[in-house]
């Protein structure tokens, strides 16, 4: 099974996306501007070691933060989600401004997020803790947020109706009707998202700015050590025990999960393989989880209860006070992200020109890159993909597989990459290029699966009928029918790949830094050598390039072969 | 008092493409203590719309609904309702179902529970107070949804098309108990209205039958039915209500209103050819004139779906349909003799001579020079007094019509019609 999210039907830039990155860039300079003073904030760097035995305990302290992040974005984006889709004003805005968000790359804040939650928090860990969980926390809500949006906004009309009928309050809608309908595709875009934040944990427990080194004790910063120390062993134990955890949460949670959500399913018909999971029958088994369940069954209801309106609702007459506030609030939102948008702009003008041919051309070198690595992935992942979707007994089995295997975090092997290529001539190119098709050859595999299991078997037979064959039967049978899954999964694999760059073009290993040429290595390097105007106006530039792609590549494509060969 | 009143209701909706559709139109209808009523018409008749609006769900573009003599502003507080689909909610149980109604209103948990397995044990659904809807047939889900409607004691229970999606025997079952528990005063409702397309399934039920008449509904006529429960489908009173209805729901529509163009005629049936030639074959086999309700029976059909077909028929003139009987033409028993070419030709006849909307797109075609037009032009002709999509169908069945009569040709990849002869005529 697969959730696909349907992309917005908008390839033109408005009115709106204009405010809104308007609004990202007040954003960008707040974030930015709070890493001038790099050098007065202390160095926080722990040792960290080697021995295996600590390896439970790194492991541990990743799940940990991984988890705190997971709670954040579930929180928001149910929180965003119900908003967007029950306010009609600022639904368009909301929408726009995830859209535009889901291209921004996490990784170019990672400096001005840590370090200013540094200077916040001074003492001890807790400022660069903060910062990894805000950082994994927006790698991965964005699509958590759309696909709670999506649901919500679209509820089937009876549903929407019966609530009505029946009176209920707006919180009772929530909980009985509105969060259920929303259950399937926010587990399945959990799962997608926590396997993206694995990417982001790794890459912000162990990193360097300049002469400084920043540690956070966790599976990340063991793997990265070990690669730099070149123990091999150390590499081997670490790589074990990323993979171990991930099967572990994948059998623990996620199977649970999708197992139990299958009961939010609205279809009445019968499905043809039903997932299930021991562990849920062990749960669901257990009288302690049943009293729990019942305790959170009583609970919600009082809540609910609570609020129970004894008399109709009545219309609300507008009054002018709220008017007034209204005006007050907005005029003050105006006046902060005019101010902060002249700041960034002024901080950008600084740029001389040259430099801004520069960036440019590193952004045709990472483009590059990006381009390699996503056609490489799409020529193996297809065939093999479309191989394993149209086999159903194979892709029982191969489909979990390829999910834990999306799940492993190309920021954690990368070093371990380094490791052996960094002898070879363009070592550094290739093993950047090897990242980004890590991190985006299991997304559009996984789709693509999906995508040739969903071929009705009549198509397949009628194929078979009229002797299709070779060629033929790719451009009339398998190619429209995988598209829109290659599409969703391209889409996250490019936003991945431009993110990975920026770890991958320039990197600080055994005490050198190694670099290519590219907008990744320019932000990075920026970053390192506290250059804010160059760091702002190269992430200005990647963002937007991803969207320019994602509106005018991706979901024109994906549109055209909606509206083509939908089936 | 009436219970329910609406005066005056009209609804219009905005569609996308700025023009207007009058959906209902001038509804006056009332709903007293202790009656069954049905409203009854053709797809298209803005039954649901109607019924929503009454219900408070959809706000009325003119007029108002009142309940007890009060002006219904939102929700209608005196109302329940059941769906089509039963919308009940998979991921709660029948009894978590049942009570929702009941957790809305606030009342006490026990109170609520009891309340909730007296109406499940009172629809019969006795033992699946903890299954899930998926594991229930669909009657079983739809006795679910009358026992969610009918445990908050509504006054009044509006039903939309309850029993189109059940098979006939579940249907009728389930008919039969709803009807025992209001014949027998077991539940506190004071008046049902019942939405439906089925001739027969109203006069069975109601005590009154309300027949709309299509674009825009309004109401064509009412009838009482006043044979007392249970009531004998084979019975002579009973064929004559069904019939009465039927010839008054297949008989012309009301006069349209002064100055309302009707350039086109009336809308095309949404049936092919293929369909018309068979039907009109069918019924030229019978020897002599045949009651429509028995017909729709015979063949196994829904009234409901064999309606346009017969529409295109008379439309075409192939057959007739006065006082609820049929019979077939003069043209249509030699339509139905013919060889295939032959066939053609009567086609072309009759379409020329009853259809003006297809009569108007052959006199575009001989008045462009190439003799050829983009479909699209002709869909914004159609769009003027259809919605889009309709438009479009209309479209698409006067291609398959003129077709089929050779009256023109479709090139599907330019999206265009154009005249056949006239162009080899001149290429020669």
């Amino acid at each position: 099974m697969v959730y696909r999210i349907v992309p917005p039907k908008r390839i033109k830039i408005s009115i709106i996306d204009i405010g809104i990155i308007l609004f990202l860039s007040a954003f960008i300079y707040g974030i930015i501007s709070t890493a001038k003073d790099w050098g007065e904030i202390p160095v926080y760097a722990l040792n960290i070691s080697l021995s295996p035995v600590n390896l439970p305990y790194y492991a541990w302290l990743s799940v940990l933060r991984q988890f705190l992040a997971y709670l954040l974005s579930l929180g928001f984006s149910i929180t965003y989600g119900y908003v967007a889709s029950h306010n009609k004003r600022l639904e368009p805005i909301m929408i726009s401004l995830l859209d535009i968000l889901q291209s921004v790359p996490v990784l170019s804040f990672m400096p001005g997020v840590i370090l200013g939650l540094m200077a916040l928090f001074p003492y001890g860990r807790v400022g660069i803790e903060l910062g990894s969980i805000v950082l994994i926390f927006t790698g991965q809500v964005w699509n958590m947020a759309f696909s709670v949006y999506s649901s919500m906004s679209s509820l089937p009309r009876e549903f929407r109706e019966a609530s009505e009928i029946f009176n209920l309050t707006p919180l009772q809608r929530f909980l009985y009707v509105e969060l259920p309908y929303s259950t399937i595709g926010l587990v399945w875009n959990s799962m997608m998202s926590v396997a993206g934040g694995w990417f982001f944990l790794m890459a912000c427990e162990m990193f360097t700015l300049g002469e400084r080194d920043f540690r956070l004790p966790g599976l990340g910063s063991y793997l990265q050590l070990a690669a730099i120390e070149g123990d091999t062993e150390a590499v081997l134990m670490g790589l074990a025990t990323m993979i171990a955890i991930i099967v572990i949460i994948d059998q623990l949670v996620w199977r649970p999960l999708i197992a139990w959500s299958q009961k939010f399913k609205v279809e009445l018909a019968t499905e043809e393989i039903i997932p299930t999971s021991i562990v849920l029958t062990v749960i669901e088994r257990s009288t302690l989880i049943l009293k729990i369940g019942g305790v959170i069954n009583t609970l919600m209801e009082k809540i609910s209860a609570g609020f129970s309106r004894t008399t109709p609702r009545k219309s609300r007459g507008k009054s002018p006070f709220i008017f007034i506030l209204r005006i007050i609030i907005i005029g003050i939102l105006a006046l902060i992200l005019g101010y902060a948008s002249i700041r960034l702009f002024l901080l950008i003008s600084g740029i001389p020109v040259n430099k801004w041919g520069e960036i440019m051309i590193n952004d045709l070198f990472t483009l590059f890159r990006v381009s390699i690595a996503v056609v490489l992935s799409i020529l193996w992942t297809l065939p093999l993909g479309v191989f394993i979707g149209t086999n159903p007994r194979l892709s029982s089995v191969m489909q979990p597989l390829v999910q834990i295997l999306a799940s492993i975090p190309a920021t954690a092997v990368f070093p371990i990459i380094l490791m052996w290529l960094l002898s070879m001539r363009g070592g550094l190119s290739i093993a950047s290029i090897l990242l980004m098709l890590l991190g985006t050859q299991w997304y559009l595999l996984f789709n693509i699966i999906a995508g040739a299991m969903s071929i009705p078997a009549d198509l397949k037979e009628a194929a078979d009928v009229f002797q299709l064959k070779g060629v033929e039967r790719w451009r009339k049978l398998i190619i429209p029918a995988v598209l829109p899954y290659l599409v969703t999964g391209g889409i996250t694999a490019t936003g991945g790949a431009w993110n990975a760059s920026i770890v991958s073009e320039y990197v600080h290993f055994r005490g050198q830094i190694l670099t290519v040429r590219g907008l990744g290595a320019m932000i990075s390097s920026s970053a390192d050598k506290g250059d804010i105007s160059l760091l702002a106006g190269s992430t200005i530039v990647m963002i937007i390039t991803v969207t320019l792609i994602n509106r005018f590549f991706w979901r024109r494509l994906y549109w055209l072969a909606e509206e083509h060969y939908s089936l | 008092m009436a219970i329910i009143e609406t005066k005056n209701l009209t609804i219009i909706f905005d569609m996308p493409n700025n023009t207007r559709i009058t959906v209902v139109e001038d509804i006056n209808l009332s709903l007293e203590e202790g009656e069954f009523v049905s409203i009854l018409g053709p797809s298209g008749a803005g039954k649901s719309t109607l019924l929503r609006a009454i219900a408070g769900l959809i706000k009325p573009t003119h007029g108002e609904v009142l309940y007890r003599g009060e002006l219904v502003e939102g929700v209608n507080p005196g109302i329940s309702m059941v769906f089509q689909t039963a919308a009940l909610f998979p991921w709660l149980t029948v009894l978590e179902n049942v009570e929702l109604g009941l957790k809305a209103k606030g009342t006490p948990p026990k109170e609520r529970r009891e309340r909730a397995l007296k109406m499940i044990d009172l629809i019969g659904l006795d033992g699946f107070e903890s299954a899930y809807p998926k594991e229930l047939s669909g009657g079983m889900r739809q006795r679910v949804g009358f026992a969610r409607a009918l445990v908050v004691e509504p006054e009044v229970l509006l039903m939309d098309e309850p029993f189109s999606g059940l098979d006939v025997l579940t249907a009728e079952n389930l008919r039969n108990d709803l009807l025992e528990l209001w014949i027998e005063k077991r539940i506190p409702t004071k008046t049902i209205l019942l939405i439906t397309h089925s001739i027969e399934e109203a006069v069975y039920l109601s005590d009154r039958v309300i027949v709309l008449d299509k674009n825009p509904g309004r109401i064509k006529q009412e009838i009482y039915i006043n044979i007392p429960h249970w009531r004998d489908r084979e019975s002579e009173e009973f064929i004559r209500f069904v019939d009465r209805i039927y010839s008054i729901m297949m008989g012309k529509p009301i006069t349209a209103k002064p100055g309302r163009p009707e350039k086109y005629g009336i809308p095309l049936p949404h049936v092919r050819v293929g369909a018309i030639a068979g039907f009109v074959e069918l019924i030229a086999e019978l020897e002599e004139k045949e009651d429509i309700y028995k017909i729709a029976g015979d063949l196994n059909m829904d009234l409901a779906d064999i309606q346009p077909v017969i529409e295109a028929c008379v439309l075409l003139k192939f057959i007739d349909t006065t006082g609820g009987d049929i019979s077939v033409t003069k043209e249509g028993e030699i339509f139905a003799e013919a060889d295939v070419l032959e066939k053609k030709e009567i086609f072309k006849k009759q379409i020329l001579a009853n259809v003006p909307f297809i009569q108007q797109i052959i006199q575009v075609l001989n008045n462009k020079s190439n003799h050829r037009m983009p479909v699209e032009f002709f869909i914004e002709l159609l769009e003027t007094k259809f919605s889009t999509s309709e438009a479009q169908a209309q479209m698409e069945i006067a291609i398959d019509w003129g077709r089929y009569a050779e009256l023109f040709a479709y090139d599907e990849d330019s999206k265009e019609v154009y005249l056949e002869e006239l162009l080899e005529s001149e290429e020669v």
